[in-house]
């Protein structure tokens, strides 16, 4: 042995090598025919293992009322709490006095996903989706604008509440 | 003459395809049969079952970008990933792998080369392997390589000692080189099969092959942990294609010396049909068969210990080598051909079913305290068994 290596007594099952590989390679033998874990991704999306949770904070999402119209008024709420600064607000008022906005748009790349303008928003209006599948060609697909907001349909996130912590 | 040569060009073009085209199915199954051993399902998409994956990764390697180290010996680089292809595909020359098959202009031997010196062919090109990887791991001019192909020229050295030891046992029943004989002696019943008689020898010509074809538990020439990838680290798209395809074959190879020199061959057990002339083209077709299947059971072992094990450390890879291989190859060819002189000699003993027996009856004997011995935490050192 090497100098300055010290050998361990140990009992002989546990330094055995010839009964521990024979061992092993039963448990791998069995494991040949053992029902797998793979679920195969663009087919199956969700198993009884795995689903996305609904409290999953993904792309956002602009809910719009009976009118098709973004329930968004315009508070500046959202864009002030955005710890990175992703959203970008231009208020706009109607003739009747009902602030809409003008340009409401979210950079995807600069959001971090923390919720903050889903668990601001007075009216309900901007959510953070539970959704994943975003790919784009290019780079400037990932700055999402009104039209494209309200159109999406992906079911939203149920943030956590405190008061509620299980979700019951 | 001219049928010989068209004969042997036939065969070697035949066999050279199977191979390579058994090598890219090979890739296949260990990282689908790894793959189910972890309970994932594997590469599936190309293909059905992923049949096509072997060609998709042959295609991403001839298009991938070359590269060439600006410190690299640019010769020994380019030559040594065909120095390890080379001596791996020329082994399998003189394999035979079924019984002779008639045509209309003669017999024709199915092995590509059927020399008398067959064996010492095999021992001689076993050696050549190493230079591959060693100029491979020198070439690149990075210290990583380098110890990889140190680590592959220690290892292969050590244990084609107890390889070629242990292969003497077989050449003492066969009386001779030919491995046609070797198959021919072994063909009389199933306990006539070298494994048999001479199951320590096996024992140890199994434990050098996988150390031989630097596989689990014995990569460390590779040993990604330490040295990124050993003595390939720096190559790229096909040269890299090309060592991955060298240990593949030499995989195939090995299992094919295993299935010649200790499990019959082609021979189909519990049957002379197979080995009596007047030969058949079907004869040839179902040993052929047999042949596969004996060489697809040994690959599979070689995945399966290799999903099995865990990596030696060097010193316990030398030790193993040295104090555990060799003298017991040494000591088992001492006994082994005592034991042949006693019945061959003493006895008056033919080599039949029964002489096998007789020394099959010895290896066991000299197995169990062997086993005994050996499972005590002498083969991994760094800890033993108490008392």
């Amino acid at each position: 042995m090497t100098v300055g290596v010290k050998v361990m007594k140990r009992p002989g099952a546990k330094v055995s090598y010839l009964r521990a590989t024979l061992k092993g390679m039963a448990l791998t033998f069995s494991h040949l025919f053992r029902p797998k874990v793979t679920m195969q991704y663009p087919e199956e999306k969700s198993s009884q293992d795995w689903t996305l949770s609904p409290r999953w904070r993904g792309t956002h999402r602009m809910l719009t009322d009976e009118q098709g119209r973004a329930k968004c008024v315009a508070c500046g709420l959202c864009p002030q709490i955005c710890p990175a600064n992703c959203i970008k607000l231009v208020p706009g008022e109607d003739e009747h006095g009902n602030r809409y906005p003008l340009i409401y748009e979210i950079d995807e790349f600069r959001c971090v996903f923390c919720g903050y303008c889903q668990e601001v928003c007075p009216e309900e209006a901007i959510h953070v989706g539970v959704h994943y599948e975003n790919s784009e060609f290019s780079r400037d697909r990932f700055v999402y604008d009104l039209e494209r907001l309200c159109a999406q349909t992906h079911p939203v996130s149920t943030l956590w509440d405190p008061s509620d912590p299980k979700g019951e | 003459m001219t049928f010989f040569l068209v004969a042997s060009i036939i065969k070697i073009v035949v066999v050279f395809t199977v191979i390579m085209v058994g090598v890219a199915l090979l890739t296949l199954a260990e990282r689908r049969i790894c793959a189910w051993m972890q309970d994932r399902l594997g590469p599936n998409r190309v293909g059905p079952q992923g049949l096509l994956q072997p060609a998709a990764d042959g295609l991403k390697n001839l298009v991938k970008e070359e590269t060439l180290p600006a410190q690299a010996d640019k010769a020994l680089f380019l030559l040594a990933p065909a120095m390890s292809f080379v001596p791996a595909l020329l082994t399998f020359a003189v394999i035979p792998f079924a019984t002779p098959l008639p045509t209309p202009w003669g017999e024709v031997d199915m092995v590509v080369a059927n020399l008398p010196v067959g064996f010492l062919y095999i021992l001689a090109f076993g050696s050549l392997g190493v230079y591959g990887i060693v100029l491979a791991g020198w070439s690149s001019n990075n210290k990583y390589s380098l110890l990889g192909g140190l680590r592959a020229s220690a290892q292969m050295i050590s244990y084609e000692i107890a390889m070629g030891m242990s292969t003497v046992a077989v050449l003492l029943i066969a009386g001779n080189v030919t491995l046609t004989d070797v198959i021919a002696k072994q063909s009389q019943s199933l306990f006539t099969w070298n494994v048999f008689p001479l199951s320590l020898a096996y024992f140890i010509f199994i434990v050098a092959a996988f150390a031989e074809t630097n596989r689990l538990p014995f990569d460390l020439p590779e040993a990604e942990g330490e040295l990124i990838a050993g003595y390939h680290t720096e190559y790229s798209a096909m040269k890299f294609s090309m060592f991955y395809i060298a240990e593949y074959s030499n995989m195939v190879t090995a299992s094919a010396l295993m299935t010649t020199l200790f499990f019959g061959g082609w021979d189909i057990p519990f049957t002379t049909w197979d080995n009596t002339p007047p030969w058949t083209t079907l004869k040839t077709l179902a040993t052929l068969a047999m042949f596969s299947a004996k060489v697809i059971c040994f690959l599979f072992l070689y995945i399966w210990v290799r999903w099995t094990l865990p990596r030696f450390r060097y010193d316990q890879l030398m030790a193993l080598g040295w104090k555990v291989m060799l003298p017991l190859a040494l000591t088992y060819v001492t006994v082994i051909a005592t034991a042949i002189w006693f019945l061959h000699d003493g006895l008056g003993w033919t080599y039949d079913t029964r002489f096998a027996l007789a020394l099959f009856a010895l290896n066991l004997v000299l197995a169990v305290p062997l086993f005994f011995v050996l499972d005590r935490g002498r083969i991994v050192a760094g800890s033993v068994a108490e008392a």
